[in-house]
């Protein structure tokens, strides 16, 4: 009962400085190295377009890449939790500018990022001028865009739900503001950000991929990374490289997931709200390795005091909320005066962006990309009817067998972080060698990243549901259609929901790579508004890109507006379990 | 009372009104209406009322964590404007931090106060010890039975060594032998003179409790919450669950606590008249203003059945309380409703049925509709204004909006929906209409669908 409050000083004692210790140190040490190594290339040179950084196909640079690749990664992950942290906070604790951050991240949400990458390319390089810093940043930009949205999300509807108790408890007990916000809002939404950012860093390596190699305003821009290897590869039509780039971001994932997301999770799970001891807590090897080590305790005892200093020169500046404030804080007048401010701003922003796109490109070319949105549009539903059909009864088949869950949830997981578009030119030459039009073709392409989330959902839905009512079920003879339409589709409809909703902001965000592929020289293109957004994007049509994402965000927020927010109160209030 | 007096005053409560804006811009509803209240050194407290009384909101004014609408509440000498510096609190529910220690929670408050850390230590291992929880410094909640949680929480308010110590129905949440227990050491400690602080005020609907551990108890009034009085426990220290004052005061208290309009007078011996006949709710105001107590159809006739069960025509309360294990807020509302529907009396701490009530509680499940769709059509306004709107339709039929808004002249947003749910409750049972929930309305049955037909004519 008492095994997550061992091991004792006693118990280490016995194996002084052992086994554990050495290979801690020896891990943070190789760590460091790896770092720094692979940190300096981000500082040579870079002059647009005279110097340019080649990527070499030779397999054995790809460990370089890849690095390169996973610092990207990890950089953006900080960066989405600091803004995270800040973006969150103030929208739970400031209720007038919760009425703009909260619709803004909503909108946020749903613009297509690959749609931003011209912009923010051009804006970072003229930034940093002369280095590959400015591109480093435009790359690390887009995975942070592509990570930030639902990890801010979680947090901020975390600090909304903090148990009522809990938080008087704080009160009464008179905690700063910054004792509250580590000791209670931190860790109660601990569980939360944590998972949230797991699956945005899963998501992240797809747009890792798509950022490193890029062509915006009639420019070819590289990075050293996994994803420009690829892209030479294509380029070269090398299937042999291809190859090698695939194996190489599998064992990235794995090992990302093994030496990072894993002991996190472990250690992460004393924060699970419940009071009651869980059923079965998550392991790490890494993370007990960790625990037994007796060097992490060392380190944590000796910045103790500084840990000690920091909390009270911080609890100084925040001073405790008193109750008494925020409640009188509550005049209608200013609120009103408030939200006109808010509405004039609204409708000159609108006013502003209608007039940019009708003097450029005028209402014909609005009427057609709508037109396009729509193609697009037949495309997220093909996909979603069609990996509905085929996935569901797979994950519910595995959802039902504890065992085989066990086994291939992780699977299923790491499918769906695979980035999608390694296996794009494997697809891309199948379509030539067998004359497949992209306009049909780019529809798998989209699906190839997110079925998954159609599956794992369903596979989650399918365990969700009782042991009893499955017993009743078998005990009434419920069979075939009737059993699903009794017991099973009602019992996943709300994960089901989820995984929907997932798949069709993946697919929307996936159109714009998936409608214009090529292989060496040769370039399919499908008619849709992704490759609208594509094509704009590499000319550098301004008007047309801004319309382009404007289109497709109005095309998600419709669609989640009229469609899926229904679906979701429906599984809410009818289909909760 | 007198002796009272003479003791420092820790915390007052002057003229204290709370009332919370509902949704819609539809008014406000008073929780709490011109309450005054004392608690000085040396005493127990206790805060009693059923639901709807406002016990909870008051001792959280008190703890200074939600401000007053009007009137003050002075601690120690000054107003308050904030967290009560004076006081720690034991909450239902424990609000301890799952991620942090035994210890870390203790020294939770103390760190607070930036206590150095040496010093934090060896008060918090000291209030640990004091509950008897040596050994689990290191263990997190998750890992602690709920007594041995709640022991956590009362270490950390004890670490604080507050003034008054507030506890918020501490042990609601547990279950009988373990509240048991954790009551008796808590009063144990009370007695031996090393509390550590120096006053207590407990909030409770459990008259036993209240009666067991303190000095004084307070009854609250409902809709809106007030004080209506104060019953003065004269036992000597500890207080003796079976001598026949103790059972008397237990009596006095449910008495009172079942006939809202009752004088507290807090003199047990006299029986006053004015306690003998339940005075009539009819009063001239809409029908939609006179509350239904919250009680199953289920629930009534259950307790109707184990009453005509007794071998006594008319069965004492408390001891009926302890029988099923029910607490006032769950039994009153049910009793209350036997007397709306005269199928039961109650009168000074006991139950009798009536005749009806008897019938209802013996016969088939049938006749037994029967009896009930009588006796709510003769007693319930509000079921008999709502048939009559459903009448009115030509449809029959009525959104469940429309009775909830009107119910919303009187009561705050959650209890209109409370209210409309017993109504829906009691007239479902008594086939006076049908309720889609997903369409949230209500029909009048068909004619062909209702076996005995009376009901729609």
């Amino acid at each position: 009962m008492l095994r997550r409050t061992f091991p004792t000083p006693e118990a280490l004692r016995r194996f002084p400085f052992g086994v554990a210790d050495i290979a801690v140190i020896l891990g943070m040490l190789a760590l460091l190295a790896l770092i720094a190594r692979v940190g300096a290339g981000t500082l040579v040179s870079f002059v647009p377009p005279n110097i340019m950084p080649g990527i070499s196909l030779e397999p054995l640079n790809l460990p370089y890449y890849a690095a390169r690749s996973t610092l990207r990664m990890f950089i953006a992950l900080f960066c989405s939790t600091v803004f995270t942290l800040a973006y969150g906070y103030i929208a739970a604790h400031n209720r007038r500018a919760e009425k703009i951050l909260i619709p803004l991240l909503d909108i946020l949400q749903s613009v297509p990022v690959l749609g931003f990458l011209s912009i923010t390319v051009t804006g970072f390089i003229a930034l940093f001028p002369g280095s590959l810093l400015g591109l480093e940043a435009a790359s690390i930009f887009a995975i942070f865009t592509s990570q930030v949205w639902n990890m801010t999300f979680s947090f901020y509807q975390s600090l909304r739900m903090v148990p009522h108790e809990l938080d008087e408890a704080v009160t009464l007990y008179r905690l700063s503001g910054w004792e509250r916000f580590t000791k209670l809002e931190i860790p109660s939404a601990m569980i939360g950000l944590i998972w949230n950012a797991m699956m945005s860093f899963g998501g992240g390596w797809f747009f890792v991929a798509a950022s490193e190699a890029i062509s915006v305003l009639n420019q070819q821009y590289t990075l050293p990374g996994i994803g420009s290897y690829v892209a030479a590869a294509v380029k070269a039509q090398d299937l042999a490289a291809l190859g090698w780039a695939f194996v190489a971001i599998a064992l990235v994932i794995f090992l990302t997931n093994q030496l990072f997301w894993q002991p996190i999770v472990a250690w992460a799970d004393k924060f699970r709200l419940e009071q009651s001891a869980g059923a079965e807590a998550p392991d790490s090897w890494l993370f007990n390795l960790l625990t037994v080590a007796r060097v992490p305790r060392l380190l944590g005892q000796a910045l103790q005091p500084i840990g000690e200093s920091i909390n009270r020169v911080m609890s100084r500046m925040t001073p405790l909320r008193s109750p008494y404030q925020t409640t009188a804080a509550t005049s209608g007048w200013g609120d009103r005066v408030y939200n006109c401010l808010l509405l004039a701003a609204i409708s000159v922003l609108l006013a502003l962006g209608i007039h940019f796109i009708l003097t450029t490109v005028g209402i014909l070319e609005v009427g057609k990309t709508f037109l396009l949105g729509l193609l697009t549009l037949g495309r997220v539903v093909l996909l979603l009817a069609f990996a509905t059909l085929v996935w569901t009864p797979i994950g519910v088949a595995i959802g039902f067998n504890p065992k085989l869950a066990r086994l291939l949830q992780p699977v299923v997981q790491f499918l769906a972080s695979f980035p999608a578009n390694f296996v794009f030119p494997f697809a891309t030459l199948f379509f030539i060698r067998a004359h497949i039009s992209l306009d049909w073709g780019s529809i798998l392409l989209m699906a190839l990243g997110s079925q998954w989330y159609i599956l794992f959902n369903s596979i989650a839905g399918a365990q969700s549901i009782p042991t009893d009512l499955r017993e009743m079920a078998k005990d009434l003879n419920l069979k075939g259609w009737r059993l699903w339409r009794r017991l099973i589709i009602p019992g996943i409809f709300s994960a089901w929901v989820t995984g929907g909703i997932t798949a069709s902001g993946g697919a929307w965000n996936a159109s714009i790579i998936s409608e214009v592929v090529i292989w060496g020289q040769t370039t399919l293109t499908a008619t849709g508004l992704g490759a609208y957004i594509a094509n704009a994007t590499s000319v550098g049509d301004w008007p047309r890109i801004i319309l382009g994402i404007g289109m497709m965000s109005l095309f998600v927020v419709g669609v989640n507006r009229v469609f899926w927010r229904r679906l979701y109160q429906l599984s809410e209030t009818k289909y909760h379990l | 009372m007198t002796n009272l007096q003479t003791h420092r005053a820790l915390i007052t409560v002057e003229q204290v009104n709370k009332s919370f804006s509902a949704q819609e811009g539809k008014g406000e509803f008073t929780v709490l209406s011109g309450v005054n209240l004392t608690v000085s050194v040396g005493e127990v407290v206790a805060l009693l009322g059923r639901s709807g009384s406002g016990k909870s909101t008051l001792l959280r004014i008190m703890a200074g964590l939600i401000p007053p609408s009007q009137g003050q509440v002075v601690s120690n000498g000054t107003v308050l404007k904030g967290a009560n510096k004076d006081v720690a609190m034991v909450f239902q529910s424990f609000a301890l931090l799952p991620w942090l220690t035994v210890q870390e929670n203790v020294e939770l408050g103390l760190e607070a106060q930036s206590v150095a850390r040496e010093d934090r230590k060896r008060r918090a291992l000291k209030a640990i010890d004091l509950v008897g929880l040596d050994g689990f410094e290191n263990a997190y909640p998750k890992e602690l039975s709920g007594g041995m949680k709640q022991r956590v929480g009362f270490a950390r308010a004890f670490v604080l060594e507050p003034n008054v110590l507030f506890m918020d129905e501490p042990f609601s949440a547990l279950d009988v032998l373990t509240s048991e227990n954790l009551r008796g050491e808590i009063d144990d400690l009370w007695n031996a003179g090393t509390f550590p602080s120096q006053s207590i005020l407990i909030v409770t609907h459990n008259i036993e409790e209240a009666v067991f551990l303190a000095d004084r108890v307070i009854i609250l009034g409902a809709n809106p919450g007030c004080v209506r009085g104060e019953v003065v426990i004269d036992l000597p220290r500890p207080h003796d669950r079976g001598c026949d004052r103790f059972k008397a005061l237990v009596d006095y208290i449910y008495t009172v606590m079942t006939n809202p309009d009752a004088e507290v007078t807090g003199s047990v011996e006299v029986p006053t008249s004015a306690l003998e006949t339940y005075p009539s709710v009819e009063l001239p105001r809409s029908p939609y203003a006179t509350p239904l107590p919250h009680a199953r159809v289920g629930s009534i006739s259950g307790l109707l059945e184990l009453i005509v069960e007794e071998s006594e025509v008319s069965v004492d309360i408390p001891r009926l309380a302890e029988r099923i294990q029910l607490e006032v807020d769950d039994l009153l509302p049910i009793l209350d409703a036997s007397v709306l529907l005269d199928f039961a009396e109650v009168t000074q701490g006991d139950v009798k049925l009536t005749e009806i009530g008897q019938d209802f509680a013996t016969t088939t499940i049938l006749r037994s509709k029967d009896l009930f769709r009588q006796q709510v059509l003769a007693n319930v306004p509000v079921l008999v204004s709502m048939i009559q709107t459903l009448r009115e339709k030509r449809n029959h039929s009525m959104r469940a909006g429309f009775f909830i808004d009107l119910l919303n002249e009187y009561f705050s947003d959650k209890e209109s929906e409370r209210q409309f749910a017993t109504a829906v409750d009691w007239g479902r049972y008594a086939e006076l209409f049908e309720y889609d929930a997903s369409e949230e309305r209500l029909y009048l049955p068909e004619p062909v669908a209702t076996a005995s037909g009376e009901a729609v004519e």
